[in-house]
């Protein structure tokens, strides 16, 4: 067990090969329940969102989810967050665990509309179930017809007779439902969901297979590849943002996308013998240029893949570059993201 | 678990003395700990190692670990084996998944280093 953002959270069950394997070829659970919740409801509910979200909130339908960053003024992340619309007039929030107070806080202060902000978490827990057998799992244990709901929609009903709100999101890059539910019947949700998915060979999955799951898909991690540093427009998340409304944090995007960014994100994949690391150093020409976000072993490509800050002048296909590997530049070369896509 | 006939150090390398000869390798413990290994950086034949001077490195999916020579010596033979196959280390640490080959320079080292039941009460499982 490790301490994450005051929650004690495993690292691995049966492993992080075998459980990232598992989530690629059948199905995978997570208990994610550290996750925030933020709600935000009354009849200017979508003004309080659509100000401090970056995304375009007036697109989204009920039940519909949307990934977004949440900035600061000067355009640096405070957090990125997936926002639900349950209805016109309330808004549910699914944020990081070690920044939801900050979220909150953050949101609260902004709140000159007719709407209340509630820190929810407490209220919820949350389990993820990830993999091409998700749905046959889940589908078994509620009379919600699943297959209609599309990725990034969402549904109210029962799970083994508990409300439930089911959301076909995830941070795997698979097929994925969501599950969000009063935290009393936790423990006994999470061992229905093994039940239903043991024909299927369903593992319990940690923090280790969620990351190495999440950096194939080239999802970024708060933290990581986003920090209150750094602008969606560096982090490759411009299609995040909508242009054509006022949101916090806009105006330095509107600088960065028309006079350029001096930094992009890009991924690699090791050419030379050794794993570029998260926090290691990243030389371009031989020179000090940025730095690994993420990096680790892909067990789906087995490849030693990563993601790295670099001057936008290097930041392009197939440059090759050197990660500092304990003290020896070890040759990488620049790849698109995502590393991995599924078949659909 | 742990083999009467190695020798143990504090941070869970394993040596193994036969005449001159000082085989060097990681404890179950510590592949237990690392989880699946996929990269193991080990020495040039020739090189000399020290006590407690990093001698390589083991990686797993999530981490990075430093090994320690436990004896120092001259390096007679690495294990060809663990660079195709790292994923050894998990499965048989203190037999075929050994790292390295050392010829001793101070046989006495050895006595500094715990028994396998010394190990166990470090572990805590005494």
């Amino acid at each position: 067990m490790v301490d994450f953002g005051g929650w004690d959270m495993p690292v691995q069950y049966s492993g992080i090969l075998d459980e990232h394997h598992a989530v690629r070829r059948a199905v995978g659970l997570f208990d994610v329940s550290h996750m925030g919740e933020i709600e935000i409801q009354g009849p200017q509910a979508f003004e309080l969102v659509n100000l401090i979200a970056t995304s375009a909130v007036a697109k989204l339908v009920d039940g519909q989810a949307q990934y977004a960053g949440l900035l600061y003024s000067h355009g640096g992340f405070v957090d990125d967050i997936l926002i639900y619309r349950v209805n016109p007039q309330h808004y549910f929030l699914c944020v990081n665990a070690s920044n939801q107070d900050k979220d909150y806080e953050h949101i609260a202060a902004q709140n000159r509309f007719d709407c209340t902000v509630e820190n929810a978490g407490p209220r919820y827990s949350q389990l993820a179930i990830q993999g091409p057998k998700a749905a046959a799992t889940l589908q078994k244990l509620t009379a919600t017809e699943l297959a209609p709901i599309k990725y990034y929609r969402s549904r109210d009903g029962e799970v083994d007779g508990v409300p439930a709100r089911m959301a076909r999101t995830g941070y795997t890059g698979e097929d994925c439902f969501e599950v969000f539910f009063a935290p009393a019947e936790s423990e006994r949700l999470w061992n229905k969901i093994m039940q239903a998915g043991a024909e299927f060979g369903i593992k319990p999955c940690g923090l280790g297979a969620r990351n190495t799951l999440r950096l194939e898909a080239g999802m970024a991690l708060y933290g990581h590849e986003i920090n209150a540093e750094i602008t969606p427009i560096e982090a490759g998340l411009e299609r995040n943002c909508d242009m054509t409304k006022e949101f916090i944090g806009k105006r330095i995007c509107v600088r960065q996308l028309a006079e350029g960014v001096t930094r992009k994100l890009m991924g690699f994949e090791m050419t030379g013998r050794g794993i570029g690391r998260d926090g290691y150093e990243v030389n371009v020409d031989g020179t000090p240029a940025g730095w690994v976000t993420s990096g680790g072993p892909s067990p789906t490509l087995g490849k030693n893949i990563g993601l790295c800050y670099l001057p936008t002048a290097a930041a392009q296909l197939g440059r090759t570059i050197q990660v500092i590997v304990r003290g020896q530049p070890v040759d990488a070369m620049t790849v698109a993201t995502p590393f991995y896509k599924r078949a659909r | 678990m742990y083999p009467d006939n190695l020798r143990y150090t504090k941070e869970h390398e394993w040596v193994k003395v036969e005449g001159a000869t000082g085989t060097i390798g990681i404890t179950d413990h510590a592949q237990k700990e690392l989880g699946d290994i996929v990269y193991v950086d080990l020495p040039k034949v020739g090189a000399v190692v020290e006590t407690g001077k990093s001698l390589g490195s083991v990686e797993s999916v999530k981490a990075v670990s430093e090994i320690y020579a436990p004896v120092s010596g001259e390096v007679l033979e690495i294990n060809a084996m663990l660079s195709a196959s790292p994923e050894k280390l998990n499965e048989d640490p203190h037999g075929e998944a050994w790292l390295v080959k050392v010829k001793l320079s101070s046989p006495d080292e050895i006595n500094q280093l715990m028994s396998a039941a010394d190990y166990r009460k470090h572990l805590g499982e005494a």
